[in-house]
């Protein structure tokens, strides 16, 4: 038995698969668009995987430290190291700031760790990690920066000794690590003109400047320019201790906000990233609607362009099944080659994106499952057309 | 009918070439995908610690100059970045009515001086009243003795020697009360000179006036400063090192200095002084390093970077820092031996500047170990091991 699809295929195979690379363009985009939607969800979760914490202690009654500001004193993580189940604790800051590099700005968010504690990236790209207490950073390798380059953070230069990978904050910025005390002064201290004015405002004050009381004016200038905050403890629980009832402990007797991983992930995913992410969903979804609508069309004119030969077909007495057969073969030739052509373009395209583009397997599984079902819909459509073809429309009539 | 061969060869090239593509996409990313990683060997190295961190620049003698008693200021004599050389006169308190009671007291003092010469020539009075006293005394007891004046007459004269003698004795205690008188009005006077000089500010020591802190006319407390002072020579840093990274620290380390101003130029230096309190909030050693030689038109308060250099650890099993990762609460390290992947817990020692850390125990020499890599490892991970993952 000869077959009818692959005889008709064979026939004119570059506008098939012209065709199906079409298609596969069309596919593409829909799955890079499910990729963007899975990479938006992976930023939040790998923030919280690349921290490397097992809870995350906040200012009370904040949803802190990435949907919400929280701030909260460095020697906090003291009480919380003396709890029992703490294998590990240590403070961290966050501060989202434009970087200078060369001529532009990269946006990132300034990460301030301890070395050896929860917090540090987990591996490096290239260089090493810190070995100095100041003045050194790791950064993602998605800011531009190089080894041995110097980023300006406020009023100090940063080498960069190592470069990360896949440190992102949960909107995407790429992270910059430097130690945690130079953090502090990153985030807390104010401009030099601030600084003075604020001086000379307290200099202006009676009751802080009393001319009986040498010292006075100098101690309340020192008191104001320091600042012991941190935004978050990340806090790792010793085996054999479950996070949520340390968590709990934390909660009851330190007077603070603790969050475990999961309540994390709902606070970043539920709550942060909600509306860009439905956002993008509701786009994937029209995107999905109008791909298949197309496909469907895409197959249907192409059997309608071919009723003359099925019509002679059917003349010469072709039985209904091997047209049907035939039209439904291609549909799916068609669904195979576009799904394979998207697949290569989304990935090789994907990278280019500024922000992470995540293509799952699942996504593609089910991405190949829909195509084939579209195309087999669509095609029942082309083969109801073609079996009422009447056989007299070969011979002219 | 027979197809062209070229036909349904080119369909059949594009085919494979489809399908080659489509591979090529499945296995270079996703979960097949290998990860790429660089491999180094345990090796031995020499390894040179250090201890970082960063100090502002201090004189190690300051003064405060300024009165004892609460007062006015009348004049100061110099500005902010004078050179004063020691009892030099810096600034003046107003005296009030100091120089009034001071030439008060002076004139009491010259006062006393002439009443101790007023008791003086009372006491030669005195004398000369008792000499011609006691010779009468005399010559009329000789003449009673030998009966030609009447016993009340020589009783006479003999109280007239009695009287000059007490008259003596009175003047001469007149005149030591006019000498202590007159000591005591001279240290009266000397008090208040020394008062009225006490108002003077005068330079403790050599030094250069950072501070000018009060104004001819204003109103100073007893202790508040007028001026103050550093001596130059003594600037030396206040350093201060993480608790965590400050093990090691000892009196007279050489230092490498990097005073803010000048980044590019290295001073040299070594520790003078290590604190035995370290501050508990910010949780940082202090110690204080001195500069081998004094550098010119640096500032008190200048930040600066200090880079301690320690005994270094010779020939050690060393391994690059980034090679470290924590896995289930254990530091270790992903050894490669025979394709496959495993993590080795190790202790690590001493760790270099340039990141080179020492391996206790754990590793041997030659051990292959990941060093970086695209993404956290686990014991299944493809790898593939290229010399450099970031693109230059």
């Amino acid at each position: 038995m000869i077959s009818l699809a692959g005889r008709d295929i064979l026939h004119s195979w570059g506008k098939f698969v012209l065709t199906g690379m079409g298609l596969g363009l069309l596919i593409g985009a829909t799955l890079t668009m499910a990729g963007v939607y899975r990479g938006m969800v992976d930023d939040a979760k790998v923030l919280l995987t690349n921290s490397g914490a097992d809870i995350w202690v906040v200012q009370k009654d904040t949803q802190g430290p990435y949907a919400e500001a929280s701030s909260i004193r460095d020697d906090a993580y003291r009480g919380v190291l003396g709890l029992p189940g703490v294998a590990q604790a240590a403070s961290v800051t966050y501060l989202t700031m434009q970087v200078r590099h060369g001529d532009t700005d990269e946006r990132t968010m300034v990460v301030g760790f301890e070395p050896g504690q929860p917090g540090e990236p987990a591996y490096l790209l290239a260089g090493r990690r810190l070995s100095r207490g100041h003045y050194e950073a790791i950064a993602d390798v998605k800011t531009g920066f190089r080894l041995g380059e110097r980023i300006r953070i406020r009023r100090h230069d940063y080498e960069v000794v190592g470069l990360t990978r896949r440190m992102v904050s949960s909107g995407g910025d790429p992270m910059v690590f430097i130690p945690l005390k130079d953090a502090q002064e990153a985030q807390f201290l104010k401009d030099n003109d601030a600084i003075i004015s604020d001086r000379a405002r307290t200099a202006g004050n009676p009751g802080l400047n009393r001319p009986g009381v040498p010292g006075l004016l100098d101690a309340v200038n020192a008191a104001q320019t320091i600042n012991h905050s941190v935004n978050a403890v990340l806090v790792k629980v010793g085996a054999g201790d479950t996070a949520e009832t340390v968590a709990q402990d934390i909660r009851r007797w330190k007077h603070l906000q603790a969050y475990t991983r999961a309540q994390m992930e709902e606070i970043l995913i539920a709550k942060l990233i909600a509306t860009s992410a439905k956002q993008i969903g509701m786009f994937l979804v029209i995107l999905t609607i109008v791909s298949a609508a197309i496909v469907a069309f895409i197959i249907y004119t192409m059997t309608l362009g071919k009723i003359r030969e099925i019509a002679v077909l059917k003349l010469i007495g072709t039985r209904n099944r091997s047209i049907a057969g035939m039209i439904l073969q291609q549909a799916m030739g068609l669904g195979l080659i576009g799904f394979v052509v998207g697949k290569i373009s989304a990935t090789i395209w994907a990278p280019a994106f500024p922000k992470y583009v995540l293509l799952e397997t699942a996504d593609a599984m089910r991405a190949f499952a829909i195509v084939m079902v579209v195309c087999a819909l669509a095609s029942t459509l082309a083969i109801r057309a073609a079996l009422k073809v009447d056989p007299a429309t070969a011979i002219g009539g | 009918m027979k197809l062209p061969f070229s036909r349904r060869a080119g369909f059949i090239l594009a085919g494979v070439a489809l399908v080659a593509a489509f591979v090529w996409v499945v296995v270079r990313s996703g979960p097949l995908a290998p990860v790429r990683v660089t491999v180094t060997h345990v090796a031995r190295a020499d390894l040179a610690p250090m201890l970082f961190g960063i100090g502002v620049v201090e004189a190690r003698r300051s003064y405060l100059v300024g009165p004892t008693t609460a007062g006015r200021v009348r004049q100061v004599a110099v500005d902010v970045g004078d050179a004063v050389r020691a009892g030099q006169l810096l600034a003046e308190m107003d005296p009030v009515d100091l120089d009034q009671r001071l030439a008060s007291t002076v004139a009491a003092a010259a006062r006393a001086k002439n009443a101790v010469d007023t008791a003086a020539a009372q006491l030669a009075d005195s004398i000369a009243r008792r000499e011609v006293a006691a010779a009468n005394a005399r010559r009329y007891d000789d003449l009673g003795q030998k009966g030609f004046v009447s016993s009340s007459v020589t009783e006479g004269k003999s109280q007239e020697l009695k009287s000059a003698e007490a008259q003596f004795s009175g003047a001469e205690a007149a005149l030591a009360g006019a000498r202590q008188d007159l000591a005591r009005l001279n240290a009266e006077r000397d008090g208040a000179q020394q008062q009225r000089a006490n108002l003077r500010l005068l330079a403790p020591a050599d030094g250069v006036v950072t501070a000018r802190d009060a104004e001819p006319g204003s109103t100073v407390v007893a202790g508040q400063a007028v001026l103050r002072l550093v001596a130059a020579d003594s600037l030396w840093i206040k350093l201060r090192l993480d608790q965590n990274r400050s093990a090691g620290l000892q009196v007279g380390l050489p230092a490498e200095i990097v005073l803010r101003s000048r980044p590019n130029q290295v001073l040299a230096g070594k520790v003078a002084r290590i604190e035995m309190l370290s501050d508990s909030v910010t949780e940082e050693r202090i110690a204080q390093v001195s500069f081998d030689v004094s550098p010119k038109d640096v500032s008190v308060g200048e930040m600066s970077e200090i880079t301690l250099r320690l005994p270094g650890v010779k020939q050690a099993l060393a391994l690059p820092n980034a090679a470290l990762r924590l896995r289930g609460g254990k530091t270790g390290v992903w050894v490669h031996a025979a394709d496959t992947l495993s993590f080795v817990a190790v202790r690590a020692g001493t760790s270099g500047a340039d990141g080179a850390v020492q391996i206790l125990d754990g590793l041997k020499e030659g051990d292959a170990v990941i060093v970086h890599s695209e993404r956290d490892l686990v014991e299944d991970s493809r790898i593939k091991v290229v010399s450099a993952i970031a693109e230059k």
